[in-house]
């Protein structure tokens, strides 16, 4: 067992690539990333930069094409990438790394009620049950032994409850379609944490629902994983949330993390120059809405050193050499940059 | 899933596919009764020279025909015939399509494509051409019939279930159930095949009719069952020597094959509409 205060998730020196057709595009190049017990840790960037690669690849389920080309993800002390793919679906997935989507709509089986689909899911991946059960999904016959079919029944209920379903018992005979975007958000909140997992992988839950839902799910998210004590990696691109809920907030730019902080350092003192750059791009009442200059590089071909030194106005020498090593700051803020900002 | 109660109930509200519910049933009491309903059930298969090419009366409700056999009891049996050709040909198309197509959608693989271009030869032929050359070859009779229509109708259940699995398999719930190592085949059977079932019924429901005109072609061109079994496409086929004076002839076997046909085609509308609003009416009928 690792030491209590020991990072819950450590991704390092990680790269993916993926097949295309004009050549291996390196969608993620060496990113970092750790997790702490009970943290939730925001993944802000924009679109494209390896967010959802990075965290599909947490989970196992990065696309056909998809190469996992070296890097460790090391998962309460064990690295998920070693162990045997079916170790990790039957005893990491859905049990003690959990996962809530972006699009509500398509995460239930639109022709089964959602309380059958939920109890499939208990079924395997229920807390209580016992490891001598069969050993995972692929037994071709199963038994949901009776007495732990009840106690996962009550507590879906109480779930249900919790993320305030309003009549639960009715609710669970229903079809997905008879709930709105945040009811199913809601429920997926709920199915995510009842098999009382370590760390949950939320990726971007609220894209896709209207502004004065998304705060109600952020909150409904935050209070559930702190009361839980369970970790989560929220991935957005949408700063305000990233705000909103995160403790600790690591920037992506075009397949590299850039800079890591607790959120007040971040939107109080950030260092690296995209940050700055992302963070003036948000609306402000005060003044004109900046852009960022430039394009987004191709990940194909990346340019050398710091992939964002053709856009960077401090851009140095040696950012066109080599990518800068991380500069750990006070206070664990992190950050990969030769000619940082620093507050005066 | 929706039940079989509200599909029907649905279904009822819709006065074409009412109809075309109601059509269906006739045929099948048709068949199944024919030797109560038929007047003259011992006349089917026997010749009665001196009854022969009578008009329709009150004893030959359509008529006689060349032998002197009663078209009406003719008519009745052949919905047998016709009834047993459509559901084992687009039965058998089922067994074999839709397999395929679940396969290939979910691999999508060199096999998978090597599934798809071999669906494809058998759709660049034209159905009909293909199964007068299965049956000629063969020789006429219902079993070469049958096996002619599914060995060309399949393709069209292969094609229709490949492009929802291909669809479907990009579903967050589809996903998820292979991160968590689920089976293939218990995903294709416990997610997959129940999501296809809708656009599969529609098709069966269309796919009855349009097989049913083929038959009919077929036994009109002489390829179906031998006389003297009552094939209602033989039997319009006969009838060309006596018009115009037999001019009752071809009427019944034909107003058969055109009620039946419209009672599958109106049906497949309607369902396609209760169970599957996403396509109303934009893919064409076959």
């Amino acid at each position: 067992m690792p030491p209590a205060d020991a990072n819950l998730l450590e991704v390092e020196n990680l790269f993916v690539s993926f097949a295309t057709e004009s050549g291996p595009a390196r969608v993620l190049d060496g990113v970092n990333l750790t997790i702490r017990p009970g943290e939730i840790m925001g993944l802000v960037g924009e679109s494209g930069c390896g967010k959802t690669t990075l965290a599909n690849a947490i989970l196992g389920t990065i696309a056909k094409n998809a190469r996992t080309a070296g890097g460790t993800i090391r998962f309460a002390g064990e690295n998920l990438l070693a162990l045997r793919p079916r170790v990790v679906a039957n005893d990491v997935l859905g049990r003690r790394i959990t996962y809530i989507p972006q699009d509500p709509y398509g995460s239930f089986n639109p022709l089964f009620p959602i309380g059958k689909q939920m109890m499939e899911v208990m079924k395997w991946k229920s807390p209580r049950r016992a490891a001598s059960e069969t050993r995972g999904v692929s037994g071709f016959f199963s038994r949901y032994p009776r007495a732990r079919r009840r106690e996962d029944e009550a507590a879906l209920l109480a779930m249900i409850r919790t993320v305030q379903i309003p009549n639960p018992e009715e609710a669970l005979a229903k079809l997905p379609h008879e709930f709105s975007g945040g009811q199913r958000q809601r429920l997926m909140i709920a199915l995510s944490l009842l098999p009382q997992p370590q760390l949950v992988i939320a990726d971007e839950p609220t894209t896709a629902l209207d502004a004065t839902i998304q705060a109600q799910i952020l909150k409904l998210l935050k209070r559930l994983a702190k009361e839980r004590g369970v970790s989560v990696l929220f991935t957005t691109h949408d700063l305000g949330t990233a705000y909103e809920i995160c403790d600790r907030v690591t920037v992506m730019y075009a397949g590299q993390e850039v800079e890591t902080a607790p959120v007040e350092d971040f939107f109080g003192r950030p260092q690296h120059p995209y940050t700055v750059r992302l963070l003036e791009s948000l609306p402000h009442p005060e003044r004109e809405l900046r852009e960022i200059g430039g394009e987004i590089p191709a990940l194909i071909d990346p340019p050398i050193g710091c992939r964002f030194h053709p856009r960077c106005s401090r851009a140095l020498a040696e950012c066109r050499a080599a990518r800068p090593p991380i500069t750990a700051g006070g206070g664990g803020h992190q950050v990969r940059c030769y000619n940082p900002v620093r507050a005066a | 899933m929706k039940t079989a109660r509200d599909v029907l109930a649905k279904l009822l509200r819709d006065p074409a596919a009412a109809l075309g519910l109601v059509i269906i049933i006739a045929l099948v009491l048709a068949a199944l009764l024919a030797p109560v309903l038929a007047t003259h059930p011992e006349a089917v298969w026997d010749m009665n020279p001196r009854q022969r090419l009578l008009p329709p009366s009150e004893t030959y409700l359509f008529g006689t025909d060349r032998m002197g056999a009663d078209i009406y009891s003719r008519t009745l049996f052949g919905a047998r015939i016709t009834l047993v050709i459509a559901i084992v040909a687009v039965g058998a198309a089922l067994v074999i399509g839709v397999p395929i197509g679940l396969v290939s959608g979910w691999r999508r693989n060199w096999f998978g494509e090597a599934l798809m271009r071999v669906s494809d030869i058998f759709l660049a032929v034209p159905q009909i051409v293909l199964a007068i050359a299965i049956a000629q070859t063969l020789g006429p009779s219902i079993e070469n019939i049958i096996l002619a229509l599914s060995v060309t109708y399949w393709p069209w259940f292969t094609r229709l279930v490949h492009a929802e699995v291909r669809a479907l398999k990009n579903e967050t719930f589809i996903e998820a159930a292979i991160a968590l190592g689920v089976p293939t085949w218990r995903i294709i059977l416990t997610h997959v095949l129940p999501n296809v079932m809708s656009p599969i019924i529609v098709r069966t429901s269309i796919g009855m009719g349009f097989t049913i005109l083929t038959a009919s072609a077929l036994g009109f061109l002489g390829l179906s069952a031998p006389p003297p079994a009552p094939e209602w496409g033989r039997m319009i086929s006969e009838s060309r020597e006596f018009l115009p004076e037999a001019w009752w002839y071809a009427l019944a076997p034909g107003l058969a094959i055109f009620l039946v046909v419209m009672g599958f085609n109106l049906l497949g509308d309607g369902l396609r509409d209760v169970l599957d609003p996403r396509i109303r009416r934009a893919a064409g009928g076959r």
